[in-house]
């Protein structure tokens, strides 16, 4: 079959593992930052919106931006990044009240609402290209893929010494405000997440927290899903937590985690894409994936091996009782 | 992925970014094909009439393709929706990714079965990963669906951009797979749906009871020997032959929304499972047949968005207007059982009014009533235009002894005065009952009646009556109307018989 051997090309150590670092550092370092600055900042919150067992949330204000881009552009015929920021916030919060209000006011449960709000929102969206924006030339695969490669053609700006692409200066702003936020209301958000009704008896506005969370996730996702794509976001959403998850409880742990995780994707990512000449976004969530995959089996306390371990030990020792 | 440094060498600027900004919302706006109008570019009156004729074999497909669609994904969704799965089958669409691009890999051809091999398994996996996860960690249901969804689709992105890099002829429309064309469906397309809808609805008749209590108690399925994994993954096989299909109508993205939306709204309008089916197979083939008139109408306008917009203004419609369920008819049942509660707290205080009398007077002052209720003069004026619109009270008041001349007296019809002895009764039966019977102290007994008096039915009257021995005075010493006595009071004013007295009223 001489697909299969076509598909990966050969393994090349120089310019596969070597050259990211040495001479061609210059557009692979600035990929290398980007992947970690998107999968760290979505990383952070992500661990919040796990815990909130809203995982799915994520996924469908990603789908849900979509008209509120469209219509900010349509309205103020501009790129710029604010412009569609707020856009994507309007959409994001709207959806978030939306599904809200389906779910309170009849018998649909939240799963159904969710999912019928981000495919009307969605579709909306779709029509509205098509609609007005028909003149320009559309190529789906960019939205699959996720173009982080384009990073290079980005205009620079200088910082000091170096020149530095406009869009990681964005997502380094994104996720250093990010992150103030969750050192500043590290307790409220732990609260909040973990135990409303607590929450609710200290006096904290939980509402507040709820939707200042999915107006900060809306961020997140407009700002990452450029880099990694409208459905890779979600990924790089869940995957720091879960895995954090089956490591350890403590969240400060996971947030942590969340750090290191985020480098050994884009790093992963970014090598597993030189090998089998694939995309880099696919590629990070792959490895994410296959890490999942690892800690599923391997943790430590939690982990396949443990606990197949311990129930042999569990039925010898029973059968041991048994005889004995 | 190509070298970044080709890639600068063929960069045009800024506009390149632009192009890329617009790509990327473009999301999975269908490409080329899969737009019903590129046929024709005619006044849409034409397209009107050319599309309800039917005579356009890409009309016929498309609409027929639609209907199966609809149906199908209608009928599965439901088993879906009761069950709070809705969310698998967004996870199924995106899982299937990897499959379609290994069915491709296959014999490297866009063979129809290999792809829908290939991607009924990788949809399959899917959902035992899910299963899997579920099972044996600590995480929740929503992160093991986020994770089986978006790690899936990342190895189908990877594979298909790995295929981008291939020396092979026929890769181009492979993407067609995964945004849909409902109006490029040829009629292989729609036979293959046809086979699949008949099947999965042969599946469900057969072993309707089954599914039904494997997707409702799942535990009692168990303990009744129903195998509960097997129907359950039955169901899953036939919900990723529904998906695969409907991908090259639809699309990935919004192929669930055909199983959520028009299951959600058959929902809302019945509470009988075998009903719910047929609505919302019916209601998925009419979104589905509004999505392809819709998308027929504009030129380059995708079927699969406007078939999502059709089942939201569906589904729209009955979350307000869903008789039973439905915002609106449950909010006009609210105003009217308020209104019903106000009127009767009305009618009990004019009745209490008269018996501090000891029914010596026919009629009640307003301003006697409005002090009796604690309220304004105005307030008391609006309550009493209703009583006197359900014809409970009269406002004239001439009196033959000519001691009430002013028309600001209130006096009850016959059926004001029964309605005002029920309540009466209702309440001090309620009080006497939770004294006796449930040992609450005397002191605590209204304001749970004031409550129940208005919901108690004749039937329960009765209850208590027996169980109270048919009693003459409440906990307070006041005297309860009977419905012996009843029926028989004449309403003040149309003679001294039959009135109740007040029994230590003013003690």
């Amino acid at each position: 079959m001489s697909v299969w051997a076509d598909l990966i090309p050969e393994f090349d150590l120089e310019e596969m593992v070597v050259a990211p670092w040495t001479a061609e550092f210059d557009p692979f370092g600035w990929i290398l930052l980007m992947g970690f600055l998107v999968a760290f900042t979505c990383g952070l919150v992500g661990n919040f919106i796990v815990a909130r067992r809203m995982a799915l949330v994520g996924d469908a204000i990603s789908h849900s931006l979509l008209p509120g881009i469209v219509l900010a552009f349509m309205l103020t015929a501009s790129l710029a990044i604010p412009v569609m920021l707020v856009g994507a916030m309007v959409a994001g919060v709207a959806t978030t009240v939306l599904i809200e209000i389906i779910h309170k006011n009849s018998r649909v449960k939240t799963d159904a609402a969710l999912g019928i709000v981000f495919s009307l929102f969605f579709a909306v969206g779709v029509i509205l290209i098509n609609l007005y924006t028909s003149e320009v030339h559309f190529d789906a695969e960019c939205v699959l893929y996720g173009e982080i490669e384009y990073l290079t053609l980005a205009e620079r700006i200088s910082l000091g010494l170096v020149e530095v692409p406009l869009p990681i200066v964005w997502m380094l702003g994104v996720g250093l405000v990010v992150v103030g936020l969750v050192v500043l209301l590290y307790k409220e958000l732990l609260v909040t997440s973990f135990d409303p009704g607590l929450a609710r008896s200290l006096g904290i506005p939980v509402g507040v927290y709820h939707y200042g969370l999915m107006a900060v996730l809306s961020v997140v996702i407009v700002s990452a899903f450029e880099a990694v794509g409208v459905i890779l976001v979600i990924a790089m959403l869940i995957f720091p937590a879960t895995t954090a998850a089956m490591l350890s409880n403590r969240l400060p742990v996971m947030l942590a985690m969340s750090l290191c995780l985020a480098a050994v994707y884009a790093v992963g990512g970014l090598h597993l894409a030189l090998i089998l000449d694939s995309n880099i976004a696919g590629s990070m969530v792959v490895v994410a994936g296959s890490l999942f995959g690892l800690v599923w089996l391997f943790s430590p306390q939690r982990g396949l091996l443990v606990r197949w371990v311990h129930s042999v030990r569990q039925k010898t020792k029973y059968a041991e009782n048994l005889t004995s | 992925m190509h070298r970044p440094t080709t890639k600068i060498a063929a960069a045009h600027g800024q506009w390149i970014q632009w192009i890329c900004l617009f790509i990327l919302l473009a999301g999975v706006s269908p490409v080329e094909g899969a737009r019903v109008g590129d046929y024709v570019e005619t006044h849409w009156s034409d397209q009107v009439a050319r599309f309800w004729s039917f005579d356009d074999p890409a009309v016929r497909f498309a609409v027929m393709g639609t209907l199966l669609m609809g149906v199908c994904c209608g009928v599965l969704g439901s088993f879906l929706v009761v069950r709070k799965f809705a969310l698998v089958g967004d996870t199924l669409a995106h899982a299937v990714c990897p499959g379609i691009a290994l069915g491709f890999l296959w014999n490297v051809s866009k063979d129809p079965l290999a792809i829908f091999i290939g991607a009924t398994l990788a949809g399959l996996l899917g959902t035992v990963v899910v299963h899997w996860i579920k099972a044996t960690t600590h995480l929740k249901e929503d992160s093991a669906l986020g994770m089986v969804l978006s790690g899936f689709y990342a190895i189908g992105i990877c594979l298909f951009s790995m295929i981008q890099n291939l020396e092979v002829a026929n890769k181009s429309g492979l993407d067609k797979f995964m945004f849909g064309q409902a109006a490029a469906l040829a009629e292989n397309d729609v036979k293959l749906m046809a086979y699949i809808t008949l099947f999965s609805l042969g599946v469900i008749i057969l072993f309707y009871k089954e599914f039904l209590v494997a997707s409702f108690d799942s535990v009692f399925a168990r303990a009744i020997g129903v195998p509960y994994l097997f129907f359950h993954y039955t169901m899953m096989v036939l919900l990723t032959f529904a998906v695969v299909v409907s991908l090259q109508a639809t699309g990935l993205v919004l192929v669930s929304a055909l199983l959520i939306t028009p299951a959600a709204t058959a929902y809302l309008l019945t509470d009988r499972m075998h009903h719910m089916l047929i609505l919302a197979a019916f209601l998925g083939a009419l979104s589905g047949l509004f999505g392809a008139f819709l998308s027929f109408l504009g030129n380059g306008l995708p079927t699969g968005p406007f078939m999502v917009v059709s089942a939201s203004v569906l589904f729209a419609l009955g979350f307000l207007f869903a008789p039973r369920h439905g915002w609106v008819p449950r909010w006009w049942r609210r105003r009217r059982r308020t209104a019903r509660i106000q009127a009767e707290n009305t009618l009990k205080a004019i009745y209490q009014v008269m018996e501090r009398r000891d029914f010596s007077e026919d009629a009640i002052r307003v301003a006697e009533l409005a002090s009796r209720r604690n309220v304004s003069v105005a307030a008391i004026e609006s309550e009493l235009s209703a009583l006197v619109s359900y014809n409970f009270v009269t406002r004239s008041a001439a009196q033959p002894d000519g001691q009430f001349v002013d028309d600001k007296t209130i006096a009850f019809t016959p059926s004001g005065w029964q309605r005002a002895c029920e309540i009466v009764r209702n309440h001090r039966l309620w009080e006497l009952y939770l004294t006796n019977a449930a040992l609450y102290a005397v002191d605590h007994v209204h304001d749970d009646a004031e409550k129940i008096e208005h919901i108690l039915g004749e039937d329960t009257v009765r209850k208590l009556e027996r169980c109270l021995e048919h009693p003459e005075n409440d906990p307070h010493g006041k005297r309860i109307p009977t419905t012996q006595n009843l029926h028989s009071y004449a309403p003040p004013g149309t003679g001294p018989e039959g009135r109740p007295t007040s029994h230590g009223g003013h003690t």
